[in-house]
């Protein structure tokens, strides 16, 4: 795999974190344990770790977003880091200055850290072939290809609650076809060996081949998620109507949303994540999201720490980390 | 001036000859096989043994990018890349700045050609005004003008009425009209063939159903029009029983795949290596070897190159945000020898797909190694190596997916109208 090459140093250590894709079970594991070190920080009075002390990170946002901009912002400010958020929308890209160009305008910048969300996929792959060989790049979704931090800290989030990945049954329910999320939750899962991975939804909203990916094809959400321990839900966005890929948001609700009747057909204790942000009475109910059985919330505070993790990790900083993030908490 | 090429393997596609014999070579034409005709001398004999000596590849659609994009290419510099890979007639895309939709651009690509002193460029006009697919372009001034064939490339035209008069027009005029056969709809968002690889790299697919739909479409408007038709680049193996069936029916229709979705899959692709983004995409492992029997069976006519020459910035950003196309005329000869060691079809094939069956396309006489034959033609080495690279590529495009590979096949000599355009005999490489 060329990606998994490209994201290792000669040491085998991660060097950027583009994709999940072509990394081992043993790397995943590390990074889990990683954020699991680094997951205390933020219950301190003082929230900060000076690993990444004096260094720069660059989150590039070509694409807006939300959540995942600032959950990479307070993780890298909880490392220390000195963060410049860079919103460079499509358009002004398109005005004539080329990927290349910004990037080494950046780069003068003395940046050492490149957070990247753009919507074209193979984005960041191709940043990180083109940046300065100090300069470690961090995928914060390419297109519809990949979304590595959000598959780990949906993983840390499953580890947390059902503690191993051999046994388990997960359902990942919706847009399956323009989700990043899902292709990296995919191979996380498989990767981590889950056994049971099932993709669930219209045929519009599966890509052909999918089933390539290790996964079994559901078109009924009632099938699709009988038995299963954990349920994804990926949100739907109101182009796809306008794509006609579907008819409405609300025959999409009937046929695919999650509800607290249809839950009952995964197992008792199964748990429903989605990756936000989310469309109440779209995808998934508001009594499920808001219910008991939802930890959509606890993936948002989970996902500081698997990017403080992974952040450490590309900064070659990941042999102190253990040390100072609990030697830190001791100090508290 | 007369010449003697001596000692070489002489192949000829049209026929069986394939034997260590000399030719001789007179104002422009090949005047005798094995024994000169009488009166002949010789000024120049070269020794060519342990070559062969075949009639000159032809590329039946090459972006040249002039006028207008002369930052990707010119036609001097791939006219020069032609010879030197063993190729002696180009067929120039219409899709230059200006379009190529008036007699005064096709004589001003001949003057350019004429300056170039490589390959033999003929012109491809566009079939509608700017390739626009609304006003028809003025096929009979741009077919007095010089001009092979009209297309409107893969601009598919939306409009299927436009398309039906455009074609009839075209029949009228007695054009052949080249088609790359695509729904519009199906063909619009997508950047690779549509599959595992599409999905696992996130990248909005093409189905093989964009380019069935758009065949079907074509050869039912052909059938109802009469036009004589090329039907470019065919990428899936459904196509080929459409075409069969085209053929039965006695449709008018030749056809013919590219060299690279020959030798590809959409694999090859692997991690947004943006020399793999093609139109129409590379498709699946059984497509290609659909293809490559196809070639081998005849069904497919001709191998096309599709020379598509690209400056360095057009294919630095993501796969998706790349121009596509892929600059092949320095290694054709190297890969259709490739796919002959593979066992894909014979050598003769291979001539008869790249030189023979073009010609007799384009209406031109070249292709045959026969006494009265235009003498087009190349002599390389079947079994020397050499090192793709950058600077081994004389196309000013180097986007060529076989770089930093190894491949067998060099061309020595080339002569194109009975000059020699390219000699490298005795350099090595």
């Amino acid at each position: 795999m060329r990606a998994g090459n490209l994201q290792l140093d000669s040491h085998g250590r991660l060097k950027h974190f583009l994709a999940i894709e072509g990394l081992s079970p043993q790397l995943l594991t590390q990074i889990l344990d990683n954020a699991e070190r680094f997951a205390p920080v933020g219950d301190r009075a003082v929230k900060k770790v000076p690993l990444l002390r004096g260094k720069t990170v660059a989150n590039l946002f070509f694409e807006p977003s939300t959540r995942t901009r600032t959950t990479f912002d307070l993780a890298a400010k909880r490392l220390s880091a000195d963060v410049l958020n860079i919103n460079i929308e499509a358009s002004s890209t398109k005005k004539g200055e080329s990927l290349g160009d910004t990037l080494r305008n950046l780069e003068a910048m003395q940046c050492d850290m490149f957070v990247v969300r753009h919507q074209t996929s193979g984005a960041a792959d191709f940043i990180a072939r083109q940046v300065a060989p100090h300069i470690s790049v961090i995928n914060g979704g390419d297109g519809r290809h990949e979304h590595p931090t959000q598959a780990m800290l949906d993983a840390f989030t499953i580890r947390r609650l059902k503690h191993r990945f051999d046994h388990l049954k997960v359902a990942i329910v919706g847009d399956v076809a323009h989700s990043r999320v899902a292709r990296s939750e995919i191979h996380a899962l498989r990767i981590l060996g889950v056994p049971d991975i099932r993709v669930v939804g219209p045929r519009t909203l599966l890509p052909s081949g999918i089933e390539a990916m290790g996964v079994t094809v559901h078109h009924s959400l009632d099938e699709g998620i009988e038995g299963a321990d954990v349920v994804i839900m990926l949100r739907l966005q109101q182009e796809r109507m306008q794509s006609a890929l579907l008819p409405s948001a609300h025959e999409y609700f009937r046929e695919y949303g999650l509800t607290a009747a249809r839950l009952k057909r995964a197992a008792k204790d199964a748990i429903v994540m989605h990756p936000g942000p989310i469309n109440r009475g779209v995808e998934i109910a508001s009594a499920v999201a808001d219910g008991a059985q939802s930890v959509i919330l606890q993936q948002v505070t989970y996902g500081i720490a698997v990017r403080m993790a992974v952040m450490a990790m590309v900064m070659g900083t990941q042999s102190q980390s253990s040390a100072l993030a609990q030697g830190g908490a001791d100090g508290d | 001036m007369g010449i003697r090429l001596m000692g070489g393997r002489v192949l000829d596609p049209a026929s069986t000859l394939d034997e260590v014999t000399d030719v001789y070579v007179l104002g422009g034409v090949i005047v005798g096989l094995g024994r000169a005709p009488r009166g002949f001398k010789a000024k120049r004999e070269i020794a060519v043994e342990g070559c062969i000596v075949a009639p000159g590849l032809v590329d039946l659609g090459s972006r040249l990018r002039e006028p207008g994009f002369e930052h990707k290419a010119t036609i001097a510099s791939e006219a020069r890349a032609a010879v030197r890979g063993g190729v002696t007639t180009l067929c120039t895309a219409p899709d230059t700045h200006p379009i190529l939709d008036t007699p005064a651009m096709v004589e001003q690509i001949h003057q350019f050609a004429s300056a170039a002193r490589g390959a033999r460029i003929k012109c491809l006009g566009a079939l509608t005004v700017g390739l626009a697919g609304e006003v028809l372009a003025e096929m009979h001034a741009l077919k007095a003008a010089g001009c092979v064939a009209v297309t409107n490339l893969e601009r598919t035209i939306k409009d299927t009425s436009v398309l039906k008069h455009a074609l009839a027009y075209a029949a009228s005029a007695n054009l052949t009209v080249f088609l790359h056969s695509e729904d519009y709809w199906l063909g619009r968002q997508g950047h690779m063939h549509e599959g595992a690889t599409s999905t696992r790299l996130g990248i909005p697919g093409i189905s093989r159903a964009a380019e069935i739909i758009g065949l079907h479409r074509d050869l039912t408007l052909i059938a109802e029009t009469g036009v004589r038709a090329h039907l470019c680049r065919i990428s899936t193996g459904e196509a080929l029983k459409s075409l069969a069936e085209a053929r039965r029916a006695k449709l008018p229709v030749t056809a013919d795949t590219s060299i690279l979705n020959l030798l590809y899959t959409d694999e090859d692709a692997g991690e947004f290596d943006a020399n793999f983004h093609l139109r129409p995409p590379l498709r699946a492992a059984r497509d290609r070897s659909a293809l490559q029997s196809g070639v081998k069976r005849g069904t497919l006519e001709a191998i096309g190159a599709y020379h598509e020459p690209h400056d360095v910035d057009a294919k630095a950003a993501p796969f998706a945000l790349t121009e596509p196309g892929a600059s092949t005329l320095d290694t054709f000869l190297s890969s259709l020898l490739g796919l002959v060691a593979k066992g894909a079809f014979d050598l003769r094939s291979a001539f008869r797909a790249a030189s023979l069956a073009p010609n007799q396309i384009l209406g031109l006489p070249g292709g045959r190694l026969a006494v009265g034959a235009p003498a087009d033609l190349c002599v390389f080495d079947p079994t020397a190596t050499w090192e793709v690279t950058s600077a081994t590529l004389l196309s000013q495009g180097k986007n060529n997916p076989l770089l930093g590979t190894r491949v067998t096949g060099h061309n020595k000599l080339t002569l194109v109208g009975g000059n020699v355009v390219y000699d490298s005999l005795g350099k090595a490489h």
